[in-house]
Protein backbone atom coordinates (compact mmCIF):
# COMPACT_ATOMS: atom_id res chain seq x y z
CA UNK A 1 0.00 0.00 0.00
CA UNK A 2 1.28 3.50 -1.12
CA UNK A 3 1.28 5.87 1.49
CA UNK A 4 1.98 9.01 -0.94
CA UNK A 5 -1.77 10.66 -1.37
CA UNK A 6 -1.11 11.72 -4.68
CA UNK A 7 -1.26 9.82 -7.84
CA UNK A 8 0.91 10.56 -10.93
CA UNK A 9 -1.85 12.56 -12.61
CA UNK A 10 -2.53 14.75 -9.28
CA UNK A 11 1.27 15.57 -9.57
CA UNK A 12 1.38 16.29 -13.47
CA UNK A 13 -1.55 18.42 -12.66
CA UNK A 14 -0.26 20.26 -10.07
CA UNK A 15 3.33 20.27 -11.87
CA UNK A 16 1.41 22.18 -14.72
CA UNK A 17 -0.54 24.81 -12.56
CA UNK A 18 2.59 25.81 -11.80
CA UNK A 19 4.70 25.84 -14.73
CA UNK A 20 7.31 22.90 -14.17
CA UNK A 21 8.12 19.83 -15.86
CA UNK A 22 9.14 17.84 -13.34
CA UNK A 23 9.25 17.54 -9.96
CA UNK A 24 13.78 17.79 -10.13
CA UNK A 25 12.81 21.26 -11.73
CA UNK A 26 12.07 22.66 -8.45
CA UNK A 27 15.49 22.01 -7.29
CA UNK A 28 17.08 23.40 -10.21
CA UNK A 29 18.65 26.40 -8.09
CA UNK A 30 20.20 24.02 -5.42
CA UNK A 31 24.28 24.05 -6.83
CA UNK A 32 24.72 20.25 -8.56
CA UNK A 33 27.55 19.54 -6.04
CA UNK A 34 25.00 19.96 -3.30
CA UNK A 35 21.92 18.18 -4.48
CA UNK A 36 23.27 14.66 -3.73
CA UNK A 37 26.60 15.49 -1.54
CA UNK A 38 28.79 12.11 -0.67
CA UNK A 39 28.63 12.23 2.92
CA UNK A 40 32.02 10.60 4.55
CA UNK A 41 30.70 8.99 7.21
CA UNK A 42 32.91 6.51 9.47
CA UNK A 43 32.63 2.94 9.27
CA UNK A 44 29.84 0.84 11.03
CA UNK A 45 30.83 0.06 14.43
CA UNK A 46 28.98 -2.20 17.07
CA UNK A 47 26.31 -1.11 19.61
CA UNK A 48 28.58 -2.03 22.55
CA UNK A 49 31.01 0.82 20.36
CA UNK A 50 28.21 3.46 19.82
CA UNK A 51 27.48 3.34 23.37
CA UNK A 52 31.07 3.48 24.68
CA UNK A 53 31.68 6.61 22.51
CA UNK A 54 28.37 8.33 22.97
CA UNK A 55 29.00 7.85 27.13
CA UNK A 56 32.66 9.49 26.85
CA UNK A 57 30.88 12.16 24.74
CA UNK A 58 27.95 12.79 27.60
CA UNK A 59 30.75 12.78 30.07
CA UNK A 60 32.40 16.04 28.94
CA UNK A 61 28.87 17.92 29.94
CA UNK A 62 28.86 19.47 33.73
CA UNK A 63 25.68 17.03 34.83
CA UNK A 64 23.71 18.86 37.58
CA UNK A 65 23.45 15.77 39.16
CA UNK A 66 27.27 15.37 40.10
CA UNK A 67 27.97 18.69 39.48
CA UNK A 68 27.33 21.27 42.40
CA UNK A 69 24.82 23.58 40.74
CA UNK A 70 23.40 27.40 41.93
CA UNK A 71 21.90 28.16 38.62
CA UNK A 72 18.58 28.95 39.04
CA UNK A 73 16.58 31.81 36.99
CA UNK A 74 13.84 30.03 35.87
CA UNK A 75 14.54 26.30 36.15
CA UNK A 76 15.04 24.50 39.30
CA UNK A 77 17.71 21.26 40.28
CA UNK A 78 15.27 19.43 43.03
CA UNK A 79 15.19 15.68 44.07
CA UNK A 80 12.67 13.82 42.02
CA UNK A 81 10.94 10.57 43.65
CA UNK A 82 11.36 7.41 41.80
CA UNK A 83 7.46 7.18 41.76
CA UNK A 84 7.43 10.04 38.99
CA UNK A 85 9.50 8.54 36.27
CA UNK A 86 7.63 5.09 36.80
CA UNK A 87 4.39 6.36 36.07
CA UNK A 88 5.67 8.89 33.38
CA UNK A 89 7.17 5.68 31.66
CA UNK A 90 4.20 3.33 31.52
CA UNK A 91 3.43 3.29 27.73
CA UNK A 92 -0.13 4.26 28.52
CA UNK A 93 0.99 7.64 29.43
CA UNK A 94 4.68 7.85 27.41
CA UNK A 95 3.14 6.85 24.09
CA UNK A 96 0.14 8.74 23.68
CA UNK A 97 0.07 11.63 21.81
CA UNK A 98 -2.61 14.40 22.24
CA UNK A 99 -6.18 12.48 22.00
CA UNK A 100 -8.10 13.64 19.12
CA UNK A 101 -10.94 11.82 20.12
CA UNK A 102 -10.55 12.59 23.85
CA UNK A 103 -13.03 10.63 25.48
CA UNK A 104 -11.62 7.43 24.71
CA UNK A 105 -8.79 8.06 26.88
CA UNK A 106 -9.96 8.06 29.85
CA UNK A 107 -7.03 7.63 31.47
CA UNK A 108 -5.16 10.74 29.98
CA UNK A 109 -8.34 12.31 30.81
CA UNK A 110 -8.56 11.56 34.02
CA UNK A 111 -4.54 12.44 34.82
CA UNK A 112 -4.94 15.87 33.33
CA UNK A 113 -7.98 16.32 35.85
CA UNK A 114 -5.82 15.36 38.56
CA UNK A 115 -3.19 17.91 37.74
CA UNK A 116 -5.67 20.71 37.07
CA UNK A 117 -7.25 19.75 40.48
CA UNK A 118 -3.82 19.88 42.12
CA UNK A 119 -2.89 23.55 40.44
CA UNK A 120 -6.24 24.93 41.30
CA UNK A 121 -5.69 23.91 45.45
CA UNK A 122 -1.73 25.08 44.91
CA UNK A 123 -2.43 28.25 43.29
CA UNK A 124 -5.71 29.00 45.66
CA UNK A 125 -7.66 29.45 42.39
CA UNK A 126 -11.19 28.02 40.75
CA UNK A 127 -10.31 26.66 37.49
CA UNK A 128 -6.73 25.53 35.64
CA UNK A 129 -6.28 24.14 32.49
CA UNK A 130 -4.27 21.11 31.01
CA UNK A 131 -1.28 23.22 30.91
CA UNK A 132 1.13 25.47 28.20
CA UNK A 133 4.12 25.01 27.11
CA UNK A 134 6.11 26.66 29.71
CA UNK A 135 5.72 29.46 32.11
CA UNK A 136 6.58 32.15 29.41
CA UNK A 137 4.10 30.76 27.45
CA UNK A 138 1.56 30.52 30.15
CA UNK A 139 2.26 34.39 30.89
CA UNK A 140 1.46 35.15 27.36
CA UNK A 141 -1.55 33.33 27.80
CA UNK A 142 -2.73 34.92 30.65
CA UNK A 143 -2.21 38.47 28.60
CA UNK A 144 -4.07 37.44 25.82
CA UNK A 145 -6.58 36.10 28.16
CA UNK A 146 -6.77 39.85 29.74
CA UNK A 147 -7.69 40.67 26.11
CA UNK A 148 -10.27 38.62 25.52
CA UNK A 149 -11.86 39.41 28.70
CA UNK A 150 -11.37 43.47 28.24
CA UNK A 151 -12.93 42.41 24.40
CA UNK A 152 -10.28 43.92 22.63
CA UNK A 153 -10.95 47.84 23.75
CA UNK A 154 -8.51 47.68 26.08
CA UNK A 155 -4.71 47.88 24.82
CA UNK A 156 -2.47 48.68 27.69
CA UNK A 157 -0.66 45.59 29.50
CA UNK A 158 1.60 46.61 32.59
CA UNK A 159 4.47 44.24 32.85
CA UNK A 160 6.67 44.82 35.76
CA UNK A 161 10.56 44.13 35.41
CA UNK A 162 10.55 41.80 38.19
CA UNK A 163 8.86 39.21 35.44
CA UNK A 164 11.13 36.59 33.76
CA UNK A 165 12.69 38.43 31.08
CA UNK A 166 12.01 35.36 28.84
CA UNK A 167 8.11 35.66 29.71
CA UNK A 168 8.49 39.17 29.26
CA UNK A 169 9.92 38.73 25.59
CA UNK A 170 7.38 35.53 24.99
CA UNK A 171 4.26 38.17 25.96
CA UNK A 172 5.88 40.77 23.10
CA UNK A 173 6.15 37.97 20.48
CA UNK A 174 2.79 36.77 20.76
CA UNK A 175 1.00 39.70 20.71
CA UNK A 176 3.01 41.38 18.11
CA UNK A 177 1.04 43.09 15.78
CA UNK A 178 -2.12 43.19 18.22
CA UNK A 179 -1.33 46.69 18.67
CA UNK A 180 -0.59 46.71 22.68
CA UNK A 181 0.89 49.25 24.73
CA UNK A 182 3.14 46.97 26.21
CA UNK A 183 5.26 48.95 29.53
CA UNK A 184 7.18 49.45 32.69
CA UNK A 185 9.29 46.63 31.67
CA UNK A 186 12.75 48.17 32.00
CA UNK A 187 12.87 49.77 35.51
CA UNK A 188 14.57 47.38 37.24
CA UNK A 189 14.15 49.14 40.08
CA UNK A 190 10.28 50.55 39.56
CA UNK A 191 8.16 49.11 42.76
CA UNK A 192 4.51 47.50 42.44
CA UNK A 193 3.29 50.81 43.71
CA UNK A 194 4.25 52.34 41.07
CA UNK A 195 2.57 50.01 38.51
CA UNK A 196 -0.76 50.56 40.56
CA UNK A 197 -0.20 54.29 39.84
CA UNK A 198 0.11 53.65 36.17
CA UNK A 199 -3.09 51.25 36.09
CA UNK A 200 -5.88 52.74 34.40
CA UNK A 201 -9.29 52.30 32.58
CA UNK A 202 -7.29 51.52 29.13
CA UNK A 203 -5.14 49.06 31.08
CA UNK A 204 -6.33 45.15 30.14
CA UNK A 205 -4.08 43.45 32.54
CA UNK A 206 -0.91 44.00 35.09
CA UNK A 207 1.42 41.32 35.32
CA UNK A 208 3.59 40.78 38.33
CA UNK A 209 6.07 37.91 39.36
CA UNK A 210 6.42 36.67 42.71
CA UNK A 211 9.04 35.72 44.15
CA UNK A 212 10.38 38.09 41.34
CA UNK A 213 12.94 37.07 38.80
CA UNK A 214 15.71 38.65 41.36
CA UNK A 215 14.46 36.33 44.15
CA UNK A 216 12.60 39.48 46.07
CA UNK A 217 9.25 38.50 47.41
CA UNK A 218 6.17 40.93 47.37
CA UNK A 219 4.72 41.45 50.78
CA UNK A 220 0.95 39.47 50.57
CA UNK A 221 -0.61 42.99 51.38
CA UNK A 222 1.14 44.72 48.86
CA UNK A 223 -0.26 42.00 45.96
CA UNK A 224 -4.02 42.70 47.96
CA UNK A 225 -3.34 46.44 47.63
CA UNK A 226 -2.54 46.10 43.62
CA UNK A 227 -5.24 43.57 43.20
CA UNK A 228 -8.02 46.53 44.72
CA UNK A 229 -6.63 48.82 42.46
CA UNK A 230 -6.61 46.92 39.04
CA UNK A 231 -9.84 45.52 39.60
CA UNK A 232 -11.09 49.65 40.80
CA UNK A 233 -9.95 49.87 37.08
CA UNK A 234 -11.58 47.11 35.78
CA UNK A 235 -8.27 45.12 34.68
CA UNK A 236 -7.33 41.57 35.51
CA UNK A 237 -4.00 40.78 37.90
CA UNK A 238 -1.92 37.95 36.67
CA UNK A 239 0.59 36.94 38.63
CA UNK A 240 3.61 34.56 37.84
CA UNK A 241 4.96 32.16 40.95
CA UNK A 242 7.00 29.21 41.39
CA UNK A 243 5.26 26.36 42.61
CA UNK A 244 7.70 25.53 45.10
CA UNK A 245 7.27 28.59 46.97
CA UNK A 246 3.63 27.97 47.65
CA UNK A 247 4.65 25.15 49.51
CA UNK A 248 5.47 28.35 51.87
CA UNK A 249 3.84 31.54 50.48
CA UNK A 250 0.30 32.55 50.93
CA UNK A 251 -1.21 31.96 47.19
CA UNK A 252 -2.08 34.58 45.05
CA UNK A 253 -5.64 33.32 44.51
CA UNK A 254 -5.85 34.53 48.65
CA UNK A 255 -4.71 37.82 47.89
CA UNK A 256 -7.10 38.63 45.04
CA UNK A 257 -5.02 37.68 41.39
CA UNK A 258 -7.52 36.58 38.62
CA UNK A 259 -5.09 34.80 36.77
CA UNK A 260 -1.95 32.90 38.25
CA UNK A 261 0.82 31.05 35.74
CA UNK A 262 4.03 30.04 36.53
CA UNK A 263 6.77 27.48 35.05
CA UNK A 264 5.92 24.08 36.50
CA UNK A 265 9.35 22.44 35.79
CA UNK A 266 10.48 22.52 39.36
CA UNK A 267 7.56 20.32 40.11
CA UNK A 268 9.30 16.83 38.86
CA UNK A 269 10.58 17.75 35.85
CA UNK A 270 14.16 16.99 35.17
CA UNK A 271 16.44 20.61 34.01
CA UNK A 272 17.13 18.29 30.24
CA UNK A 273 18.92 21.57 29.16
CA UNK A 274 15.89 23.76 28.65
CA UNK A 275 12.54 21.61 28.26
CA UNK A 276 10.31 20.31 27.55
CA UNK A 277 8.67 21.84 30.25
CA UNK A 278 5.21 22.93 31.39
CA UNK A 279 3.29 26.16 31.84
CA UNK A 280 0.55 26.03 34.51
CA UNK A 281 -2.45 28.27 34.35
CA UNK A 282 -5.10 28.67 36.42
CA UNK A 283 -7.72 31.74 36.72
CA UNK A 284 -11.25 32.30 38.60
CA UNK A 285 -14.26 30.27 37.32
CA UNK A 286 -16.52 33.26 36.09
CA UNK A 287 -13.82 34.34 33.25
CA UNK A 288 -13.91 30.70 32.13
CA UNK A 289 -15.14 31.32 28.80
CA UNK A 290 -12.15 33.65 28.08
CA UNK A 291 -9.61 31.36 29.04
CA UNK A 292 -7.26 29.69 26.85
CA UNK A 293 -5.78 25.88 26.64
CA UNK A 294 -7.56 22.44 26.96
CA UNK A 295 -9.80 21.74 30.41
CA UNK A 296 -10.91 18.34 31.38
CA UNK A 297 -13.63 18.33 33.40
CA UNK A 298 -15.85 15.25 35.51
CA UNK A 299 -19.27 13.86 34.42
CA UNK A 300 -21.09 11.02 34.65
CA UNK A 301 -22.03 8.76 31.48
CA UNK A 302 -25.52 7.48 30.58
CA UNK A 303 -25.37 4.88 33.73
CA UNK A 304 -24.26 7.55 35.88
CA UNK A 305 -20.76 6.28 36.47
CA UNK A 306 -18.04 8.68 36.99
CA UNK A 307 -15.81 9.80 33.59
CA UNK A 308 -13.83 12.55 32.02
CA UNK A 309 -14.61 14.88 28.65
CA UNK A 310 -12.77 17.80 27.42
CA UNK A 311 -14.93 20.53 28.29
CA UNK A 312 -15.59 24.21 26.89
CA UNK A 313 -13.77 23.12 23.72
CA UNK A 314 -15.84 25.61 21.93
CA UNK A 315 -13.34 28.20 23.27
CA UNK A 316 -10.79 26.44 21.31
CA UNK A 317 -9.27 26.89 17.68
CA UNK A 318 -10.21 23.53 16.30
CA UNK A 319 -14.22 24.90 16.41
CA UNK A 320 -14.26 28.94 16.92
CA UNK A 321 -11.07 29.23 14.23
CA UNK A 322 -9.86 32.27 14.36
CA UNK A 323 -12.00 33.99 16.88
CA UNK A 324 -10.64 31.10 19.27
CA UNK A 325 -9.64 32.83 22.95
CA UNK A 326 -6.15 31.00 22.10
CA UNK A 327 -3.74 29.78 18.70
CA UNK A 328 -2.79 26.95 21.37
CA UNK A 329 -5.06 23.57 22.00
CA UNK A 330 -2.65 21.26 23.33
CA UNK A 331 -1.08 20.91 26.25
CA UNK A 332 2.17 19.06 28.21
CA UNK A 333 0.64 16.60 29.27
CA UNK A 334 3.00 14.08 30.20
CA UNK A 335 4.89 17.32 31.95
CA UNK A 336 1.61 17.68 33.82
CA UNK A 337 1.44 14.70 35.13
CA UNK A 338 5.15 14.39 36.09
CA UNK A 339 4.21 17.56 38.33
CA UNK A 340 0.82 15.66 39.19
CA UNK A 341 2.70 12.59 40.28
CA UNK A 342 5.34 14.51 42.53
CA UNK A 343 2.88 16.74 44.13
CA UNK A 344 0.76 13.87 45.14
CA UNK A 345 3.91 11.93 46.16
CA UNK A 346 5.07 14.78 48.60
CA UNK A 347 1.78 15.67 49.94
CA UNK A 348 0.79 19.55 51.04
CA UNK A 349 3.45 18.58 54.02
CA UNK A 350 6.01 17.42 51.83
CA UNK A 351 6.08 21.03 49.63
CA UNK A 352 6.24 22.71 52.52
CA UNK A 353 9.17 21.15 53.81
CA UNK A 354 11.16 21.45 50.31
CA UNK A 355 10.50 25.01 50.32
CA UNK A 356 11.49 24.96 53.87
CA UNK A 357 14.60 23.24 53.12
CA UNK A 358 15.05 25.75 50.10
CA UNK A 359 14.96 28.90 51.93
CA UNK A 360 17.26 27.95 54.79
CA UNK A 361 19.76 26.80 52.69
CA UNK A 362 19.71 29.99 50.15
CA UNK A 363 19.38 32.34 53.31
CA UNK A 364 22.96 30.24 55.18
CA UNK A 365 24.23 30.90 51.57
CA UNK A 366 23.38 34.62 51.41
CA UNK A 367 24.29 34.97 55.35
CA UNK A 368 28.20 33.15 54.62
CA UNK A 369 28.33 35.24 50.97
CA UNK A 370 27.56 39.02 52.71
CA UNK A 371 30.55 38.60 55.24
CA UNK A 372 33.09 38.01 52.08
CA UNK A 373 35.09 41.01 51.51
CA UNK A 374 34.31 42.24 47.90
CA UNK A 375 30.52 40.93 48.02
CA UNK A 376 27.35 42.32 49.07
CA UNK A 377 24.11 41.09 49.40
CA UNK A 378 20.74 42.36 48.13
CA UNK A 379 18.82 43.01 51.15
CA UNK A 380 15.42 42.02 49.82
CA UNK A 381 13.37 39.62 51.69
CA UNK A 382 14.04 36.73 49.69
CA UNK A 383 12.89 32.72 49.08
CA UNK A 384 15.20 30.27 47.68
CA UNK A 385 17.12 33.06 45.02
CA UNK A 386 19.23 36.01 45.43
CA UNK A 387 21.19 39.11 43.63
CA UNK A 388 25.00 38.98 45.16
CA UNK A 389 27.34 42.02 43.93
CA UNK A 390 30.93 40.66 43.12
CA UNK A 391 34.23 42.78 43.45
CA UNK A 392 34.47 41.07 39.78
CA UNK A 393 32.42 40.44 36.90
CA UNK A 394 29.90 37.73 37.09
CA UNK A 395 30.95 35.84 34.45
CA UNK A 396 34.81 36.81 35.17
CA UNK A 397 33.58 34.49 38.85
CA UNK A 398 31.49 31.87 37.53
CA UNK A 399 34.31 30.86 34.65
CA UNK A 400 36.66 30.66 37.79
CA UNK A 401 34.27 28.60 40.17
CA UNK A 402 34.15 26.05 37.54
CA UNK A 403 37.63 25.69 35.93
CA UNK A 404 39.08 25.86 39.90
CA UNK A 405 36.40 24.31 41.75
CA UNK A 406 33.73 22.26 38.87
CA UNK A 407 31.29 24.64 40.26
CA UNK A 408 28.22 25.74 38.73
CA UNK A 409 27.62 29.34 39.99
CA UNK A 410 24.45 31.42 39.41
CA UNK A 411 22.93 33.52 36.58
CA UNK A 412 25.22 36.53 35.40
CA UNK A 413 22.31 39.07 35.45
CA UNK A 414 24.71 40.99 33.06
CA UNK A 415 23.05 38.52 30.18
CA UNK A 416 19.90 39.89 30.25
CA UNK A 417 20.29 43.72 32.10
CA UNK A 418 23.19 45.88 30.67
CA UNK A 419 24.78 47.43 33.50
CA UNK A 420 24.61 44.52 35.88
CA UNK A 421 27.62 42.44 35.33
CA UNK A 422 28.62 42.54 38.44
CA UNK A 423 25.57 41.10 40.00
CA UNK A 424 24.44 37.43 39.72
CA UNK A 425 21.40 35.80 40.84
CA UNK A 426 22.25 32.55 43.29
CA UNK A 427 19.76 30.16 44.03
CA UNK A 428 19.75 27.00 46.76
CA UNK A 429 17.47 24.32 46.95
CA UNK A 430 17.63 21.17 48.96
CA UNK A 431 19.80 19.59 46.78
CA UNK A 432 22.84 21.54 47.66
CA UNK A 433 24.18 20.17 50.58
CA UNK A 434 26.08 22.47 53.23
CA UNK A 435 29.04 21.34 52.31
CA UNK A 436 28.51 22.08 48.94
CA UNK A 437 27.57 25.79 50.09
CA UNK A 438 30.52 26.17 52.30
CA UNK A 439 32.62 24.91 49.71
CA UNK A 440 30.61 27.50 47.20
CA UNK A 441 31.39 30.50 49.42
CA UNK A 442 35.22 29.59 49.70
CA UNK A 443 35.44 29.36 45.85
CA UNK A 444 33.84 32.98 45.72
CA UNK A 445 36.16 34.30 48.12
CA UNK A 446 38.89 33.09 46.36
CA UNK A 447 37.76 34.31 43.06
CA UNK A 448 36.76 37.12 44.38
CA UNK A 449 40.82 37.73 45.54
CA UNK A 450 42.34 35.99 42.22
CA UNK B 1 -41.01 21.30 12.78
CA UNK B 2 -43.14 24.01 14.03
CA UNK B 3 -41.58 27.19 14.48
CA UNK B 4 -42.45 30.65 16.55
CA UNK B 5 -42.21 33.84 15.08
CA UNK B 6 -42.76 37.28 15.67
CA UNK B 7 -45.08 39.09 13.47
CA UNK B 8 -43.39 42.37 14.34
CA UNK B 9 -40.14 41.94 13.78
CA UNK B 10 -38.19 41.94 10.34
CA UNK B 11 -35.68 39.36 9.60
CA UNK B 12 -32.28 38.61 7.39
CA UNK B 13 -31.60 34.98 5.67
CA UNK B 14 -29.02 34.46 8.12
CA UNK B 15 -31.74 34.05 10.88
CA UNK B 16 -31.40 37.39 12.81
CA UNK B 17 -34.13 39.76 13.49
CA UNK B 18 -34.90 43.34 14.02
CA UNK B 19 -37.91 44.94 15.89
CA UNK B 20 -38.96 48.88 16.22
CA UNK B 21 -40.76 48.62 19.65
CA UNK B 22 -41.45 52.51 20.23
CA UNK B 23 -38.25 54.33 19.84
CA UNK B 24 -35.88 51.35 20.22
CA UNK B 25 -34.87 49.05 17.67
CA UNK B 26 -34.05 45.23 19.35
CA UNK B 27 -32.04 42.98 17.81
CA UNK B 28 -32.15 38.69 18.10
CA UNK B 29 -32.03 35.54 16.98
CA UNK B 30 -35.21 33.41 15.79
CA UNK B 31 -36.51 30.69 17.05
CA UNK B 32 -34.87 28.69 13.84
CA UNK B 33 -32.03 29.49 14.60
CA UNK B 34 -31.97 28.63 18.24
CA UNK B 35 -33.23 25.30 17.58
CA UNK B 36 -30.02 25.01 15.31
CA UNK B 37 -27.84 26.08 17.79
CA UNK B 38 -29.67 23.87 20.53
CA UNK B 39 -28.39 24.60 24.07
CA UNK B 40 -26.47 27.90 23.85
CA UNK B 41 -24.05 27.91 27.08
CA UNK B 42 -22.63 31.41 26.33
CA UNK B 43 -23.22 34.95 24.06
CA UNK B 44 -20.13 37.24 23.78
CA UNK B 45 -22.01 40.75 23.21
CA UNK B 46 -20.58 43.91 21.93
CA UNK B 47 -19.65 46.37 24.00
CA UNK B 48 -22.44 49.15 23.90
CA UNK B 49 -20.88 51.80 21.39
CA UNK B 50 -19.70 49.40 18.39
CA UNK B 51 -20.90 50.73 15.25
CA UNK B 52 -21.91 47.70 13.33
CA UNK B 53 -22.27 46.91 9.64
CA UNK B 54 -25.09 45.49 8.41
CA UNK B 55 -24.00 42.15 6.74
CA UNK B 56 -20.97 41.07 8.70
CA UNK B 57 -20.45 39.63 11.65
CA UNK B 58 -21.04 41.01 15.43
CA UNK B 59 -20.69 38.41 17.80
CA UNK B 60 -20.60 34.83 18.43
CA UNK B 61 -22.93 32.32 20.11
CA UNK B 62 -22.01 29.00 21.72
CA UNK B 63 -23.82 26.12 22.08
CA UNK B 64 -22.63 22.93 23.71
CA UNK B 65 -22.12 21.61 19.76
CA UNK B 66 -20.90 24.96 17.93
CA UNK B 67 -19.78 28.58 17.62
CA UNK B 68 -22.06 30.38 15.43
CA UNK B 69 -21.07 33.88 14.59
CA UNK B 70 -24.26 36.02 14.10
CA UNK B 71 -24.82 38.68 11.56
CA UNK B 72 -25.75 42.14 11.98
CA UNK B 73 -29.30 42.45 10.01
CA UNK B 74 -28.55 46.54 9.63
CA UNK B 75 -25.89 48.83 10.50
CA UNK B 76 -26.21 50.73 13.59
CA UNK B 77 -24.77 51.47 16.81
CA UNK B 78 -24.96 49.34 19.71
CA UNK B 79 -27.01 51.64 22.57
CA UNK B 80 -28.05 48.46 25.02
CA UNK B 81 -27.03 44.64 26.17
CA UNK B 82 -29.08 42.36 27.53
CA UNK B 83 -27.34 41.97 30.42
CA UNK B 84 -29.42 38.84 31.66
CA UNK B 85 -28.18 36.17 29.03
CA UNK B 86 -24.55 36.43 30.84
CA UNK B 87 -25.79 34.19 33.23
CA UNK B 88 -29.01 32.81 32.02
CA UNK B 89 -27.67 32.42 27.95
CA UNK B 90 -30.47 29.45 27.88
CA UNK B 91 -32.83 32.15 27.66
CA UNK B 92 -31.75 32.57 24.01
CA UNK B 93 -33.48 29.39 23.73
CA UNK B 94 -36.57 29.83 25.82
CA UNK B 95 -37.62 32.99 24.81
CA UNK B 96 -35.58 34.05 21.35
CA UNK B 97 -38.07 36.83 20.63
CA UNK B 98 -38.82 38.30 24.07
CA UNK B 99 -36.19 37.88 27.10
CA UNK B 100 -33.83 36.33 24.66
CA UNK B 101 -32.84 39.61 22.61
CA UNK B 102 -29.14 40.52 22.35
CA UNK B 103 -28.49 44.11 21.57
CA UNK B 104 -30.15 47.47 21.45
CA UNK B 105 -29.39 49.56 18.01
CA UNK B 106 -29.66 53.28 17.36
CA UNK B 107 -30.33 52.32 13.01
CA UNK B 108 -27.91 54.51 10.88
CA UNK B 109 -30.05 54.51 7.93
CA UNK B 110 -34.17 53.29 8.80
CA UNK B 111 -34.22 52.65 5.19
CA UNK B 112 -31.66 49.25 5.66
CA UNK B 113 -35.16 47.63 7.09
CA UNK B 114 -36.81 47.58 4.26
CA UNK B 115 -34.14 45.19 2.63
CA UNK B 116 -35.44 42.85 5.19
CA UNK B 117 -38.18 39.83 5.31
CA UNK B 118 -41.34 40.25 7.15
CA UNK B 119 -42.50 37.28 9.39
CA UNK B 120 -44.86 36.06 6.51
CA UNK B 121 -41.71 36.20 3.70
CA UNK B 122 -39.52 34.38 6.10
CA UNK B 123 -42.09 31.86 7.62
CA UNK B 124 -41.86 30.72 3.95
CA UNK B 125 -38.23 30.92 3.65
CA UNK B 126 -37.59 28.68 6.41
CA UNK B 127 -40.34 26.54 5.17
CA UNK B 128 -37.95 26.01 2.03
CA UNK B 129 -34.85 24.91 4.63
Amino acid sequence: MSFIPNTDADRAQMLAAIGVDSVSDLFRDVPKEHLFPRLVLPSAVSEQEILAELDSLSRQNADPGRTPCFLGAGAYRHFIPSVVDFVLSRSEFYTAYTPYQPEISQGTLQAIFEYQSLIARLTGMEVSNASHYDGATATAEAVIMSLNVSQHQRKRVLLSAGVHPHYRAVVRTYTQGMGLDIHDDKDTEATIERLAVLCDSQTACVVVQCPDFFGRMVPPSTITALAQKVHACGALLVVAVNPVSLGLLVPPGELGADVVVGEGQALGNALSFGGPYLGFFAFRRDQIRRSSGRIAGETVDRAGTRGYVFTLSTREQHIRREKATSNICTNQSLNALAAAVYLVSLGPRGLQRVAELCWHKAHYAAERIAKLPGYTVDTAEFFHEFVIRCPRPAETINRRLFDQQGIIGGFDLGQEFPGKEHEMLLCCTEMNSRGEIDKLVEALEEAGNA
Amino acid sequence: MEYRFDEKARYAKTHEWVRVDGGEVVMGISDYAQNKLSDVVFVELPVTGTQLKGGTACMVIESVKAAEEVFAPVSGEVTGRNGKLEKTPELLNTDPFGEGWLVKLKLTDPKELDALMDAAAYRAYVATL
